[in-house]
Formats: C-alpha cells, sequence, structure tokens
C-alpha cells in the first residue's frame, strides 16, 4: 500500500447501527466507516455510547445479557451480526484492547502465546517467533526478552498494557479496537502507547475510544464525535478540531461541556 | 445556621495529651479474650487427647489388626477402611462438584432457578450429617442393594459432601476475575477453551482447598457411615467394594459404648482420636498451606 495516500478500503462500514441495553437506547442510528490502515478515534462525554459502539465491532456486547444491536455493522461487505457469522473468527480478526490492562496470571511468553496456542499452534519453534515479532511490535521486546518467564503481572502498568497488545498482536489481527487505553495510565506510558498506535498503523486499521481529546488529536486520522448516543460529527481529524461543522462539535472540542 | 469556625475548638496544647477511653479498652480486651479463648480451648482438646493417646501410638499400633474382642492390638484396619471411604468418596465427588459448580457458574442462566438451586445446595450443606446417613441407607443400603458397604458409605459421604463442596468450588469460580474472561474472549477463543484455559487454572487453588477440606470432614464423620458401612469389627481389610469397614470416628464410638471392657479400651479408644485429629489435623494445615500461597499469587 502507497504511504500517504488512502486506497479507500473500509475496514468497517456501519449502516444505522442502534444498540439497545433492555429498553434503553445507547446508540442510535450511526453510520460510520473505519478505513483501513488508519486510526479512527471515538470521542466525547462519558456515557455517549462511545464504548457501546467499538464493543459491537467484534461482538464482545454479546457478553452482556439484554444488549442487543440494529442494522448493520459491514466487516469485509458481511454483516457480522448476521446470525452465520463465527464470532470466534470475527473476534480473531478484530482484536481489542480494554482500558484497564488485564494480563493472564501467566508468564509474559504464555500470555502472547495464548491465542496461537488455543488455536492449536504447537510448536515451539514458531510460537517462539510468534511471541518475539509480537512483543517486537508491541516495542516490548527489549524490556522483557530476558524474562519471558516471569509472570505478566509483575510488570509496569504501561508494559502490562503493551503486554495485552502483543497479546492481541499475535492473533495477527486484521483491526485492533482500543477501548480508552491509556486512562490507566501515566503521561510517559501514555506517551509511548500513542507512539505504538501510530507505528501499528502500518499492519492494521485501528479504531480507538478516548476521552482524552489531545489524544485523539495527537494520533488519529479520522474523528467521530458522539454525543447522546448519536454521532454528531465525523470527519478528518485536522478538519473537526480546527474547523468543526457542528455547533455540538465545537463547544465539546472547546470544552464547554463535556 | 452558623459554621464551625477554629474558634470553636479548645488551643491544642491544652487538650493534646492522650486520653484513656474505658468503653474502647473494655470492648477491645473483651474482643481479644474472646479471640483468644477460641486457639486454647482447641490447645486444650487437642492437648488432652494427645496426653491421653500418645502412649498407646506405636508402629504396632497402626500396623496392626484389633485383637482380643480389640482390648489389644492395632487399628490398621480401621485407618484402612476410613482411608478407602474418603478416597473413594472423593473419587466420586469431586469431578460432580466441580463440574456442577462450572455449570452453576459459567453456563446457567441467571435468575430464579439459578437462584432456588444455589438456596438448596446451601441448606443441603446445613443439614445434619444423621439425616444423609439414614438417606444413604435407603437409597444405597436398601433401595440399590449396595448393603452395609464400602461403596454405600463412599456414596452416602459424597452425597453429604458434595453441596459444600460445589459452594467453594462456585466461589472459587467466581472469584475469576471478569476481565481474564473478556480478554480471552476477545482473543478469538470459545467460552470453554475460556473456562478450561484461564478460568479453571486461575480458580485451581481455591478448588483445591475446598477439596481437601472437604476430605477433612469427610474422614471424620460418623453419622452417615453408622448405617451404610461401618462395622463394629472386619478381621481385615476389606476386599471388595461390597464389604463393610471399620473406621476412625465409628471405632471411637463402639468403643466408648460397647458397655464391656470399656476401661480396658480406653487408651486405645484415645489411641485412635489422636489417629484421626492428626489425619484431619494433616489435611486442614495442607489446605491452609495452599490458601496462603494462592493469597500470594493473586496480584491483580
Amino acid at each position: 500500500m502507497v504511504s500517504g495516500s488512502s486506497n479507500g478500503t473500509n475496514a468497517f462500514e456501519m449502516k444505522d447501527v442502534g444498540i439497545f441495553y433492555g429498553n434503553l437506547q445507547a446508540v442510535q442510528g450511526v453510520n460510520l466507516t473505519v478505513e483501513s490502515n488508519k486510526i479512527t478515534a471515538l470521542i466525547g462525554p462519558s456515557g455517549c455510547g462511545k464504548t457501546t459502539l467499538l464493543r459491537s465491532l467484534n461482538r464482545m456486547n454479546d457478553l452482556i445479557r439484554g444488549c442487543r444491536t440494529e442494522g448493520h455493522a459491514l466487516f469485509h461487505g458481511i454483516d457480522i451480526y448476521d446470525p452465520e457469522t463465527d464470532v470466534i473468527e470475527l473476534r480473531r480478526r478484530v482484536g481489542m484492547v480494554f482500558q484497564k490492562p488485564n494480563p493472564f496470571p501467566s508468564s509474559i511468553y504464555e500470555n502472547v502465546a495464548y491465542g496461537p496456542r488455543v488455536r492449536g499452534v504447537k510448536e515451539r519453534k514458531k510460537l517462539d517467533e510468534i511471541v518475539e515479532s509480537a512483543l517486537v511490535r508491541a516495542a516490548l521486546w527489549n524490556e522483557v526478552k530476558d524474562k519471558l518467564n516471569e509472570s505478566g503481572l509483575s510488570l509496569s502498568g504501561g508494559q502490562m498494557q503493551r503486554l495485552c497488545i502483543a497479546r492481541s498482536l499475535a492473533q495477527q489481527p486484521e483491526i485492533l479496537l482500543f477501548d480508552e487505553p491509556t486512562s490507566a495510565l501515566d503521561p510517559i506510558s501514555t506517551a509511548k502507547i500513542e507512539e505504538l498506535i501510530i507505528q501499528l498503523k502500518q499492519y492494521i486499521t485501528i479504531a480507538i475510544v478516548t476521552h482524552n481529546m489531545q489524544q485523539a488529536a495527537r494520533i488519529s486520522d479520522y474523528t467521530a464525535f458522539m454525543y447522546l448516543g448519536k454521532l454528531i460529527e465525523f470527519g478528518n481529524t485536522d478538519q473537526l478540531f480546527v474547523r468543526p461543522k457542528n455547533k455540538l462539535t465545537e463547544d465539546y472540542i472547546t470544552g464547554r461541556f463535556g | 445556621m452558623t459554621s464551625l469556625s477554629q474558634n470553636d475548638f479548645p488551643p491544642f496544647e491544652t487538650v493534646y495529651k492522650k486520653k484513656r477511653n474505658l468503653k474502647e479498652g473494655f470492648f477491645i480486651s473483651l474482643i481479644r479474650t474472646l479471640g483468644f479463648s477460641g486457639a486454647v480451648i482447641l490447645l486444650v482438646i487437642l492437648a488432652f487427647v494427645i496426653y491421653q493417646g500418645v502412649h498407646v501410638l506405636s508402629w504396632e499400633f497402626i500396623t496392626r489388626p484389633p485383637i482380643e474382642s480389640m482390648t489389644k492390638g492395632g487399628i490398621f484396619p480401621v485407618i484402612v477402611g476410613t482411608v478407602l471411604l474418603t478416597l473413594i468418596c472423593m473419587v466420586v465427588v469431586i469431578p460432580v462438584g466441580v463440574t456442577t459448580a462450572i455449570f452453576l457458574a459459567e453456563y446457567a442462566e441467571k435468575g430464579w432457578l439459578l437462584n432456588s438451586v444455589n438456596m438448596s445446595i446451601y441448606t443441603l450443606a446445613g443439614v445434619p450429617s444423621v439425616v444423609f446417613g439414614l438417606f444413604g441407607m435407603a437409597v444405597f443400603v436398601i433401595t440399590l442393594t449396595f448393603g452395609m458397604s464400602l461403596l454405600a458409605g463412599s456414596m452416602t459421604l459424597a452425597v453429604m459432601i458434595l453441596p459444600y463442596l460445589i459452594s467453594t468450588s462456585e466461589e472459587a469460580i467466581k472469584a475469576v476475575p471478569y476481565s481474564f474472561r473478556e480478554a480471552s474472549l476477545a482473543c478469538g477463543t470459545t467460552k470453554w477453551q475460556t473456562i478450561r484455559k484461564i478460568v479453571l487454572p486461575t480458580a485451581l487453588p481455591g478448588i483445591l482447598t475446598g477439596s481437601i477440606l472437604a476430605t477433612a470432614k469427610v474422614s471424620g464423620e460418623t453419622a452417615p457411615i453408622m448405617f451404610t458401612a461401618a462395622a463394629f469389627f472386619t478381621p481385615g481389610v476389606p476386599r471388595s467394594l461390597f464389604e463393610p469397614v471399620m473406621a476412625l470416628p465409628y471405632h471411637i464410638y463402639v468403643l466408648a459404648t460397647a458397655g464391656t471392657h470399656i476401661d480396658q479400651t480406653r487408651p486405645i479408644q484415645y489411641g485412635t482420636a489422636l489417629v484421626l485429629i492428626v489425619l484431619v489435623l494433616g489435611m486442614n494445615l495442607l489446605g491452609i498451606i495452599l490458601r496462603s500461597r494462592q493469597r500470594v499469587k493473586k496480584a491483580w
């Protein structure tokens, strides 16, 4: 792919997506595209539905009882909410990194090898390669290469989060969803994660939910502003932050509410 | 309404001395006394049994069968009986209990049905063991025609301890953080893979602790085996599942209430009690060690 110019392919296309928790509508009528090999940020005040929308992309909302999704979310042109869709394969291709770093209580190596192992990779050499390349891509290899057998829980918060990113990368995902990945981290760890996310763009597509507008402005190519479950404005990050078209967007990014 | 100001309080130099609070002191010493008395009572019982029983303990005592109407000799078949009863019981009950706990914690739909099942399990865990003994006699001994036997006794003990094992395993499984499950599922694994690879290994120390404490409880029970397995006397160790067995708690009961030779057998009674206590304490100790190791590992 030629860098700098968009080839216009979309990783995700959401058409009129509505998400309900029981009778409560958390997201309504969202039309949004997530472009391949770009970073798309979802911003908005607490409770605006941005996390709910993100979690609909790998169907993590399925785990919440009484949650139901309407409309269409197309991945490779296929509706992921089609009853025929294999959720397991979808989640292998659409990875997720959570708000609070959540490594498993096992070694660093086992954390990263987890997905491939479950999927039947047994050969030690192959696993070693997968683990190393995932840790390298997650910018953690140099810090942990001598202590791969130590517990993943012995790392610092920022390292744990990069370990979780490596764990997702080991699945060779096409898209990585980040749900406020730095909200539990200090500024230095945050900067490292942001830098890492920008680097990852060359391999994969990224969608990130953040409550931090500066973060969205710093790293994303496209930004979607949500408010009260609706998508208010979506566009190029530069344009949205400099010349917002909607009054609500302007009020939010200038700090008048939120 | 006026708000408080600094002037409402006396100057610090007039009040800085530590005050003696009688009421607080009283309650602290009361709690301390009660707390210690629990340990003291346990130690007194233990010391008493050790004092009375330790001189009959010998290699012969634990490796020889009883002789001369059980007034002399050892308790070898009695120990073997208890070990077999406990072992068979746990081999049956652990798979059933843990599987049930997995189902209740992970698969069962939340609602009134699950609530009432859980409520029944908690209630069953509190039913007196003699009731399980009668149940075991009715079901295993009579209906299933096992007769008074090792098998009937083990099954009765299994039924008795099942609710306890289910609830401790269920608690251990529920204590695994939700974020682990979420992380695993987001890696594209199935629910069963997540349970097998992440949830169960994380819950294992808790499940093991529960199992060991259950084993300790089972090995000391008298009432459930009284009508289902325990023999007054058998010449040797059982050769099949369908033979009655001698067991430590029942042996003490028999010797102490036999009506004849009570005084001659008293040392044997204490010796048997000591063996039983050592067995139960040993298993509890193992459980405690496992639990404390689990606490160290729990860094999340």
